[in-house]
């Protein structure tokens, strides 16, 4: 296009060219394992700290011990042979069994050791089992029902994610052209509603379509009777979708729209975009290459920290519209006091925030140049 | 600065949020006062006592003024209280007779001029004898003078009849619920209410000098108060006030607590830098991928759900927060000022030099910073409210939403339970976030060109 009117630099490109992709995508690898093994890192201290919190009142270890002995006490009750025995010879009995049953578990070391082991349980999904719920399967496994809710979960956060960033780079980029224009002053008014939370703007929706005017669902992920046909299973779930993620788009995107649009008119006022548009590139080229390509990491940085926002919302989001996601499993889990789940769900949280950061990561070197090209740099 | 902050008048949007803010504490001041903490919560969880006279999930009473067919409200006569109130009159006539055998009449009038049915009718009495017991009979009469007797009742002791539960007096009004049937028009096809003044009477005979009876008539209308009820009884408008006081100290105080924490962090970091400032960075990394709700709910659950518990646990889970690193890449080009280099020259100390020439730097950056995280806070606080964490003593915001929601108000048409609370919410969020952006293109100049 415009650069070939000035054939010495094309051809100076190619000539480098064979090289450097191959040491750029080596680059790319190096700087992912260097990401992930922070992360890696990172995520084994945030779940120790979850294990911290959670074991500090020793609830973790009350736990265990009243499953020991509730299985002991109805091992005994079970087993004629200790019907026959005296009293305190029955009861020195138990108390053995219930000691060699807690050593057995770890409980009789000292907590650094038994945190140890709680966080390569943790790490390894290892979860433990429910006190009081059940996977849909009827498994007790803790991580058993946090799996089966986990895709409910990604399902809403995907689509609402999706929608939020390209309708955002769309209204920013559509309202820097249009600097302080009437929609430009509307997004600036209502930008300050994004301090507000998604369930917030969940119930007005609730009210509005399915209270008042019975248009759409209340809540749930599909009909009561779910269809049997896989393409009215999609429709009745993209019908049951339509509210929720419409309530997590009014709580981010008027304030994503407004920042993004604010880097785009600083970008846009570089020197580098004054020469192209001095050169005769047309607006849609100047747009694509020399504002949205060098906004696009100062974005997806800002994006990352506002999706890790928005994972945390989640669980009032999914209690008030029924969602059968992660979040209102937790919810229900609050309402049993089954610490298990609790817990369990807190570290898949982790879990998904690291995994969320570290993509975002991973598409931060594809966009940002400076870990192609390997400057020395560094990003603060 | 000072000149700074007068620059506010040029956004009609923080003044606007100012207005609001400045009502909101003077609503909280006047809370304060009027109701003391302890007497709020006696209200709150008030028993049998406290509400007997309150309708169930009853509207605001301000409804009626947007409606055409016009909402009951709730009307309560006393023959110890007054004799002439807004809502009707009582009159109490004593007829003495011979040997110590008297009768008492008393009327209870009100005015019907309304388009529903009440809730419920009740008729509480309390008589004063030595062994002669009273006697009680009760009539009901209509605007069009039609007389219906409703009971006749023998008084031991204090006694409540409840009229809209007499299974008898039901059967008599042609099997429809008491509280409609004796203020149905007879003429009409589908009960609607007739207009007028009705009169309760009752007839009193008491055996003996001295004896007295007093009654109180309570009719639970459709429509109760200034902010309605809820499934327990209970008048909104305390929970609605006094949750007032308490989002904004909860929103003030974890806003201050965290920004102020995070600045002297990210300062203390910067300055001494080395592995201070490295453990910091990792930290706040650390802190970035911590699921900061579920730890919140895993406090609430396992440990308090008392609001400031909750408080200080937000606190501490957002000091390492993404503010540190905005900060510090302040704070690193402070650093270098020249100012500084003179005053290390005079061998000022490092916590003189941080906290009287490195922090007040930053102060622009952080008012802004400071106003804008309110909302978010106050926020938190319904959010941990919704999830069935909210503070089990204090009435708020959040846990009268979580009742709503949780009893079913948006399935049941009772907005006003959802909405009174959110809308109150919504306008204390907007207004400190529209003071936080006016305040923000006020001390950031780069952002007032766009």
């Amino acid at each position: 296009m415009a650069d070939s009117t000035i054939p010495v630099h094309v051809k100076a490109e190619v000539s480098v060219r064979v090289n450097p992709v191959l040491s750029s995508i080596s680059r790319v690898i190096k700087f992912m394992g260097i990401k992930a093994v922070v992360l890696f890192f990172t995520v084994v201290v945030g779940v120790y700290l979850t294990i911290l919190v959670a074991n500090m009142g020793g609830y973790v270890d009350q736990i265990q011990r009243g499953q020991i002995q509730e299985q002991i006490a109805t091992q005994v009750l079970n087993d004629p042979s200790f019907k026959l025995l005296a009293a305190d010879v029955r009861a020195q009995r138990i108390a053995d069994i219930t000691r060699m049953a807690e050593h057995r578990a770890g409980l009789d070391q000292p907590f650094m050791v038994r945190s140890v082991r709680f966080l390569t349980n943790a790490l390894s999904l290892n979860l433990g089992r429910a006190l009081y719920m059940n996977s849909d399967g009827g498994s007790r496994q803790v991580r058993r029902i946090i799996l089966e809710r986990l895709p409910s979960t990604l399902v809403l956060f995907a689509t609402e994610n999706f929608l939020n960033f390209f309708l955002s780079i769309f209204f920013a980029l559509a309202l820097s052209r249009k600097y302080a224009s009437f929609w430009d002053r509307v997004i600036i008014t209502l930008s300050p509603t994004s301090s507000a939370p998604g369930w917030f703007y969940g119930l007005f929706l609730i009210l509005i379509f399915a209270a008042q005017f019975g248009i759409l669902p209340y809540g749930g992920m599909v009909a009561a009777p779910p269809p049997d046909t896989p393409i009215n299973y999609f429709l009745s779930l993209c019908q049951h979708l339509v509210l929720p993620v419409f309530a997590l788009l009014l709580s981010t995107i008027f304030g994503n729209v407004y920042a993004w649009r604010t880097f785009f008119l600083i970008y846009s006022s570089e020197d580098y975009v004054d020469m192209a548009k001095a050169k005769g590139l047309s607006s849609r080229d100047i747009e694509r290459r020399y504002i949205l390509r060098p906004t696009l990491p100062v974005i997806i940085t800002n994006f990352a920290l506002a999706l890790i926002t928005v994972w945390q919302g989640a669980i009032v989001l999914e209690t008030i519209f029924n969602w059968p996601g992660l979040g209102r499993l937790t919810f229900q889990a609050i309402g049993l006091f089954d610490t298990p789940v609790i817990v369990g769900s807190t570290v898949i949280y982790a879990y998904l925030l690291a995994i969320t950061v570290f993509l975002l990561e991973f598409i931060y070197t594809l966009v940002d140049p400076r870990v192609k090209i390997g400057s020395e740099g560094r990003r603060v | 600065m000072k000149y700074r902050i007068l620059e506010i008048r040029r956004y009609p949007s923080a003044v606007a949020g100012l207005v609001i803010i400045a009502l909101l504490l003077g609503i909280s001041i006047y809370t304060i006062i009027t109701i003391p903490y302890s007497e709020a919560i006696r209200i709150w969880r008030g028993g049998e006592e406290e509400v007997q006279d309150v309708p169930k999930n009853a509207q605001p009473v301000w409804v009626n003024f947007f409606r055409k067919t016009k909402l009951t409200e709730t009307i309560i006569l006393n023959t110890l209280e007054d004799a002439d109130n807004a809502n009707g009159q009582v009159t109490k006539v004593v007829t003495t007779g011979a040997s110590g055998k008297s009768v008492i009449d008393i009327t209870f009038a009100f005015e019907y001029l309304y388009d529903t049915f009440p809730q419920a009718l009740t008729l509480h009495m309390t008589p004063i004898y030595q062994s002669g017991t009273p006697f009680v009979t009760a009539t009901w009469v209509t605007p069009d003078n039609r007389e219906i007797p409703l009971k006749d009742l023998k008084i031991q002791a204090p006694e409540t009849y409840r009229i809209s539960q007499d299974t008898r007096l039901r059967k008599n009004l042609e099997n429809q619920p008491p509280e409609q049937g004796l203020f149905a028009d007879p003429f009409l096809e589908t009960p609607a209410p007739l207009k007028g003044r009705y009169e309760l009477r009752l007839h009193v005979t008491v055996f003996e000098e001295g004896a007295d009876l007093d009654a109180k008539f309570v009719m639970h209308g459709q429509v109760y108060g200034l902010a309605g009820t809820d499934h327990k009884r209970r008048d909104l408008t305390v929970a609605l006030l006094w949750g007032t006081p308490i989002a904004l100290s909860f929103g003030l105080l974890a806003a201050l607590g965290t920004t102020l924490t995070t600045m002297v962090i990210a300062a203390l970091g910067v300055w001494f830098g080395g592995w201070l400032d490295g453990l910091i960075q990792r930290v706040t990394e650390v802190n970035m991928i911590l699921p900061f709700l579920p730890l919140l709910i895993m406090v609430g659950t396992l440990y308090s759900r008392s609001i400031w518990i909750m408080l200080g646990a937000s606190i501490l889970l957002s000091v390492f927060g993404a503010g540190i690193k905005g900060y510090r890449a302040i704070f690193l080009q402070v650093k270098e000022s020249a100012y500084i280099e003179a005053a290390r020259s005079y061998g000022a100390s490092n916590t003189r030099i941080v906290f009287t020439y490195l922090i007040p730097r930053i102060i622009p950056v952080l008012i802004p910073a400071l106003v804008n995280v309110i909302p978010t806070f106050v926020f938190l606080e319904a959010t941990l409210a919704v999830l069935g964490l909210g503070d089990p003593v204090i009435p708020t915001w959040g846990k009268i939403i979580d009742d709503a929601r949780s009893n079913g108000a948006l399935f049941q048409g009772q907005y006003y339970w959802v909405l009174e609370p959110s809308s109150i919410l919504m306008l204390t969020g907007l207004a400190f976030a529209m003071v936080g952006f006016a305040l923000d293109r006020i001390f950031n100049p780069k952002l007032r060109g766009i």
